[in-house]
């Protein structure tokens, strides 16, 4: 059985930390896995969501921002999509080069890839999906995007 | 949410409360630099109080730092918690701080 939550955001990064946490709670079932909720997709979730509001969408106000979260047995998955015109992801640098370590872009796409078990784009760039497993032998249900 | 800046003998403590995120992190970067240009130059960040800090807020530790080397002075960050030190080891930024556990 899966819970599926669905968030339409205004572009407004005050309302990341709420949006997380409203993710979160959806998440509560899923005992056993603290600092994997804790850490792992607090922190990429909210990164995902930055890069959409900050990058994707231009800090327009006028845009918004679909987070679409689905929490199964095995796994979550969070697909955010913004209403930007999309981005290369293979173009961002790695921000852990020594000549890169003192610049600040790339971090928050970085951590994504550290942390979830799949990170995938869209072919425009404008959606990302976040994978994270709860199992060692769970499986992700890839939809054909960028692997990153 | 919020920095509470104090001064410990030469040393600027700003500490961090709740999070440093895109929502607040030029409001740290504001306060180091007012001091930094009032002369100081020895700042520590503690994180006792920390829960979060996503990567903007790590963009600005690595601006900070970079501002306050080039003046002559150092930047050490305190008390960061598991899932903190996490991040940093993971960005690679615990090469690029001198980190230590408690002020």
């Amino acid at each position: 059985m899966a819970t599926e939550l669905v968030l339409e955001l205004p572009n407004d990064p005050r309302q990341i930390e709420r949006a997380v946490d409203s993710v979160l709670e959806c998440c509560s079932a899923c005992q056993g896995h603290g600092r994997k909720i804790r850490l792992n997709l607090r922190v990429s979730l909210t990164e995902a969501l930055s890069n959409a509001m900050l990058y994707g969408n231009g800090r327009d106000p006028e845009k918004r921002v679909r987070v679409a979260v689905v929490v199964r047995e095995w796994e979550i998955e969070a697909r955010i999509t913004d209403q930007g015109v999309g981005f290369n992801p293979r173009r961002i640098p790695d921000p852990t080069a020594p000549d890169n370590l003192d610049k600040s872009r790339g971090r928050g796409l970085f951590l994504m890839r550290e942390l979830m078990d799949e990170v995938y784009f869209n072919e425009q760039g404008n959606e990302v999906t976040l994978i994270l497993r709860l199992r060692p032998d769970g499986k992700a249900r890839g939809t054909g995007g960028v692997s990153v | 949410m919020g920095f509470v800046v104090d001064t410990v003998g030469d040393v600027v403590v700003v500490e961090v409360e709740g999070q440093l995120i895109v929502g607040n992190r030029q409001e740290l970067k504001q306060k180091v630099l007012e001091r930094l240009e009032r002369g100081d130059r020895e700042f520590m960040i503690d994180f006792q109080n920390t829960g979060y800090i996503d990567s903007s807020g790590l963009g600005v530790l690595v601006s900070l730092s970079k501002k306050i080397r080039e003046q002559g002075g150092t930047l050490r960050l305190a008390n960061l918690n598991g899932d903190l030190r996490t991040l940093f080891e993971l960005t690679k930024l615990d090469t690029l701080f001198e980190i230590i556990d408690s002020r």
